[in-house]
């Protein structure tokens, strides 16, 4: 289980860092591999991902890549939608909201893999 | 670009974080396919913009005691480091090929996503806890 972890964890780094975003995805189903139930998986999550998105973000900035005129309203907006989100949890476990949000990860892909 | 078309992308974005259904994987399309931010910006913008709401979230989550440490290190400490190399890595690479790649690892996330899904049907699982 050690290995496991460590290669998941290296899983996340990958895509946190060469994506900038998406490692949750992966750490969330690691985490329940491991025998954390949804909420503790979660939790979890968040702890695995923090530091990994702090230090590429800076990473990012030190290279020249994060505007903060662009970071400061996305950011204010994020903390509003991440109060709201939370408020909403219910309809996490819908099946609508889950095909949903497939359905246009799945549109969004497949545009930006077209030139 | 305008305040109010940003702070929108990162209310959707911020949302769908706060349910624990991948902010980021929502939040980089709006602002490059959306906003017309550039890539690796978007990328960026995506780490940095949910740091203050995750660090919210996980002094909430440890509060309610759902923080187990056990094995977390284990996990937290690979991913640290390779994402630090990787955005490194990233910073030097085509913004296009970096925008294919991204586009493909949403598509596998969301055939991942459909295949639990139709998996474990449905049964009410609530991802997270009410915590605000």
């Amino acid at each position: 289980m050690r290995n496991f972890g460590f290669l998941g964890g290296g899983l996340i780094g990958l895509a946190n860092g060469l994506f900038g975003g998406g490692g949750g995805m992966i750490a969330v189903p690691v985490l329940r591999a491991q025998g954390r139930d949804a909420r503790h998986a979660h939790a979890a999550a968040i702890a695995v991902m923090l530091p990994a998105s702090a230090l590429s973000a800076a990473v990012y900035a030190l290279r020249g890549y994060l505007s903060l005129s662009l970071l400061l309203p996305v950011l204010l907006g994020a903390v509003a939608g991440g109060l709201l989100g939370a408020r909403l949890l219910f309809l996490s476990s819908s099946k609508g909201a889950a095909l949903l949000f497939s359905a246009v990860m799945l549109a969004a892909g497949v545009r930006m893999v077209l030139p | 670009m305008s305040f109010l078309i940003l702070f929108l992308a990162g209310i959707a974005g911020g949302v769908f974080g706060g349910m624990g259904m991948g902010g980021g994987t929502v939040l980089i399309p709006l602002l490059t396919l959306g906003c017309g931010i550039a890539q690796k910006e978007a990328q960026a913008i995506n780490l940095a913009a949910f740091l203050p709401m995750s660090a919210a979230a996980l002094a909430v989550h440890a509060r309610d005691g759902l923080l187990e440490k056990r094995g977390l290190l284990s996990l937290a400490l690979p991913a640290l480091a390779v994402s630090g190399l990787c955005s490194l890595g990233a910073s030097f690479l085509p913004a296009a090929a970096l925008r294919r790649a991204f586009g493909l690892f949403l598509i596998v996330l969301s055939v991942f996503q459909i295949h639990i899904f139709s998996e474990k049907r449905h049964r009410g699982r609530v991802f997270g806890k009410k915590f605000l």
